[in-house]
């Protein structure tokens, strides 16, 4: 008896195991029962179910600081500027026209007649000037207070070196004016004004009332308290589940905003995701499991949705240990690296085998100078400097945190160096924040690393490298490096600037403190109904101009 | 009873003081902390966030803080989300994992204790191969496989449960169901195998013997000391079903009080951790209180002695 029962048992979960590759529901149209009635029918108020990552810690613009709340304040906020849909490149918000003084430090913004608050409150050239002073109080602990420190005195105040704001270059001129005086010259500023949420206003006639304004973490950002100046209200928010955001008639440009609402559904785990788009719970994932892939690819490619993203994979080198102190064995080490092979065959997600450290086509930038060399040359270069065949080489460890993408990668990596190089570089995993500790001490060879741009400019990937740029964590220090860094803020104009990034990239693959390995895509699944959704390098889409076919308005 | 009870009470209460004292100083030691991120922030501004959260303070100082706190029954705020309080979290999270096990547990019980009785009393026979099966398998095969099947087959083929989430009646079948089977499993062999050791004694043939009908001689005469082995495994069982599981919830997206166990630890949400390691601690002490004081109403042979 027991021998037909287990076989059968067996067929049963091979039944259902073998359902695992395809799908079975065309993630289109989806089944009757629940999910499709979830599905909001035709007529019905246009509803965009969004799978947005982990749980967001708050929604206060001046406490935040992950990707999850920066695609919800998108919707609850609007700063001085918004973003064009298709390249994020700065649009009129909140200010309706700006000046930019001759010599680059002066910033006049003119902001909106009938500007307001979800609550009918008006928004004034003070409400930003109060805004910005909150962010920099030392007591607050804004942990983005130093997207602010390029306006004048902003960094002395936010460290309580100055204790009076009105030295700070935040002026309220009149009104309707608002005037921003820097310390240099930033030419990105107006990007990331743009793009970040270090730069919104907060209803500071609201956070009064709960605590003051130096105070974290008080119930002003609770639903039933919160105020908002974005598109889209928050409506509701059922923490670790679903948050939802309502169109905004207060918001200025409302005729414009297509649809009714937004559900932010907290999703963490991308097989639940991903499961959850299969049912139709969801229009667009956060991601896509890497496993699902190819079987998108196949079977739904309509649903399926890549989009190059402005982030760079990378080993950073420790360059004060020997023999990694020596640029041959760097370069040799970065030679060696088959990327191609990486990205078809271990990623597999559409990235982009990097060469340089900038991405070839930010903001109308690329670099020239690339990474490039047979193996031969990888050899010759390691024999040179004293490992003909790798003979002698010390044992290094390559550092990377736990997690199973980085491991293949790490592990096809450590293959290609065993076979082109003779060397044999171990592995070593940590969990994320002891990970952290270890990159910020520096205590390990070489080390995975990843950056995401912050707005889509050069400057965000440059930066990192300068000597001292708390983010380098390489000891590479290059006074050439430096010198060109502060060139290009102080270059007149973008050709200007772009000239000399081509020679920081081009130093950059001639030092290699880092090995580039690829550039990120965003892979996520994608009902085809959703319109308005433009690959947009920072994976940012303005919600006013998505909306859905199908379905009403 | 009192003094049983009042003593172990009072050991309870040094145990617990003990398990605070060593959460609070193991997570302080572990490298990283709330504000460890891959964006290094400015020495300053980390000052200024240590200060704002009281971290700049000698480490003495704040478990001394943290203990008077305590005292008032307050957790303290937490790290990781700022506009809520441990206190807040707890108190929305704990009552959803707790249904939740509660179903799971109705679930377990029904199934477990019914396979165990029946593979007991038809010991041998194919019944009990199939109990024993299914014993093995629940025991063997991990929530992450079970959940994921089930949500293949029932919600994207058939399409009668929503894939995750936790909005209307439906949606808590099928964790109740996965988690459940994890727990039936372990009660069904343990309702087995002291249904069997109960079977065999003289009480039992006494029964018989008088006439009483089999079913009458299980559910009046048996059960009660056969479930023996499965209340000593309730104890620190409902304690954890209760307290929520992170593989379930997970998979499922249900906003219980499991994943804070996990991901506060990864989040070094100091508050947060010690706020989950007391619930946990507290449950344990005294649902192991009432286990003591079941089975002495159970079992004539146990005494509440010190």
């Amino acid at each position: 008896m027991l021998r037909p029962l287990t076989s059968a048992l067996a067929l049963l979960l091979l039944g259902l195991a073998a359902g695992c590759g395809r799908p079975a529901n065309p993630p289109v149209t989806p089944a009757s029962g629940p999910a499709a009635a979830a599905a909001p029918a035709k007529g019905g108020p246009m509803i965009w179910r969004v799978g947005n990552g982990a749980e967001p810690q708050d929604l206060d613009p001046h406490i935040v600081t992950g990707v999850p709340e920066h695609k919800i304040l998108m919707a609850l906020f609007e700063g001085l500027l918004s973003e064009n849909p298709q390249d994020l490149s700065p649009e009129p918000g909140i200010a309706e026209r700006w000046e930019i003084s001759p010599d680059g430090l002066t910033y006049t913004f003119h902001l909106r007649a009938g500007a307001q608050w979800s609550d009918g409150v008006p928004i004034t050239s003070t409400t930003f000037v109060r805004s910005y002073q909150r962010m920099l109080t030392p007591a607050l602990g804004a942990e983005y207070a130093s997207m602010l420190h390029h306006v004048r005195n902003a960094k002395a105040y936010n460290e309580g070196k100055l204790t009076d704001f009105s030295q700070v270059g935040f002026k309220a001129v009149g009104e309707r004016t608002l005037r921003v005086t820097l310390n240099q010259r930033t030419p990105f500023l107006l990007k990331m004004i743009a793009t970040h949420y270090s730069w919104y206003p907060v209803p500071i006639h609201v956070i009064e009332k709960f605590g003051g304004l130096a105070r974290k973490g008080t119930a002003w950002t609770r639903k039933e308290n919160f105020v908002g100046n974005g598109p889209f209200i928050l409506k509701d928010w059922k923490p670790q589940q679903v948050l939802l955001a309502a169109r905004n008639p207060r918001f200025w440009d409302h005729a414009r905003v297509r649809l009714d609402e937004i559900h932010f559904f907290a999703v963490e785990n991308q097989d639940s995701e991903e499961r959850m788009f299969r049912t139709g719970q969801l229009d667009l994932t956060n991601e896509l499991p890497v496993a699902k892939i190819d079987v998108y690819r196949k079977e739904f490619p309509e649903s399926l949705r890549i989009d190059p993203y402005l982030g760079l994979y990378f080993y950073r080198f420790n360059v004060e240990r020997p023999p990694l102190n020596d640029k041959r064995v760097r370069r040799a080490l970065a030679l060696a690296v088959d990327r191609e092979s990486l990205v078809k065959n271990v990623t597999r997600g559409g990235q982009i085998p990097a060469f340089s450290v900038s991405y070839p086509g930010t903001a109308g930038y690329a670099p020239t100078a690339k990474l490039t060399g047979k193996v031969e040359e990888a050899r010759q270069l390691l024999a040179a400097a004293g490992f003909p065949g790798g003979q002698g080489f010390p044992k290094l460890e390559l550092l990377y945190n736990t997690s199973q993408n980085h491991r293949l990668v790490a592990e096809a990596i450590q293959q290609m160096w065993r076979r082109q190089l003779g060397i044999d570089i171990g592995l070593r995993n940590e969990e994320w924040k002891v990970y952290l500790d270890t990159t910020d001490a520096r205590k390990f060879d070489l080390q995975r690393g990843g950056w995401i741009a912050d707005y889509v400019d050069p400057h965000s990937f440059l930066e990192i490298w300068t000597s001292d740029n708390l983010n380098n964590d390489t000891g590479f220090k290059n006074a050439d490096y430096d010198r060109l860094f502060a060139k290009a803020l102080a270059a007149p104009d973008d050709t200007a600037r772009y000239a000399v990034y081509q020679e920081m990239d081009a130093l950059l693959v001639e030092e290699l403190p880092v090995i580039p390995i690829y550039h990120y895509t965003r892979v996520v699944a994608m009902n085809p109904r959703v319109q308005g959704v433009y690959p947009t390098l920072l994976d940012n889409h303005p919600y006013k101009y998505v909306w859905l076919r199908d379905a009403a308005r | 009873m009192f003094r049983f009870i009042t003593s172990r009470l009072l050991q309870s209460l040094l145990a617990l003081f003990l398990v605070i004292t060593a959460t609070f100083f193991m997570i302080r030691f572990v490298p990283g902390g709330p504000f460890t991120a891959e964006k290094a922030v400015t020495p300053e501004i980390l000052r200024n966030l240590e200060a704002h959260y009281g971290l700049d303070r000698p480490l003495w100082r704040q478990y001394l803080d943290y203990l008077v706190s305590l005292g008032r029954g307050d957790l303290g705020p937490s790290f990781k989300y700022p506009n809520r309080t441990v206190n807040e979290i707890i108190g929305d999270k704990l009552p959803v994992s707790a249904e939740l096990g509660a179903l799971a547990l109705a679930f377990a019980l029904v199934i477990g204790i019914t396979l165990g009785t029946l593979a007991a009393v038809y010991r041998n026979t194919w019944i009990d191969y199939v109990a024993s099966t299914f014993g093995m398998m629940g025991i063997s095969i991990p929530t992450f496989v079970v959940g994921p099947l089930l949500v293949l087959g029932l919600a994207i083929h058939l399409g009668w449960f929503n894939a995750s989430g936790w909005y209307g009646p439906a949606d808590r079948v099928l964790p109740a169901i996965v988690l459940g089977f994890a727990y039936a499993a372990p009660v069904s062999r343990l309702t087995r195998g002291g249904m069997l050791e109960i079977l065999g004694q003289d009480f039992i043939r006494t029964a018989r013997a008088k006439g009483a009908s089999e079913l009458r001689i299980i559910t009046r005469h048996a059960l009660r000391g056969g479930l023996l082995p499965v209340v000593s495994f309730l104890g620190p069982a409902v304690a954890g079903i209760l307290t929520g599981s992170f593989v379930i919830e997970t998979i499922f997206q249900i906003p219980g009080i499991g994943r804070e166990f996990v991901n506060s630890a990864f989040n070094r949400d100091y508050t947060l951790v010690l706020g989950t390691v007391i619930l946990y601690a507290v449950l344990i002490m005294a649902l192991n209180l009432v286990v003591d004081i079941v089975q002495a109403w159970m079992n004539p042979k146990v005494r509440l002695e010190e």
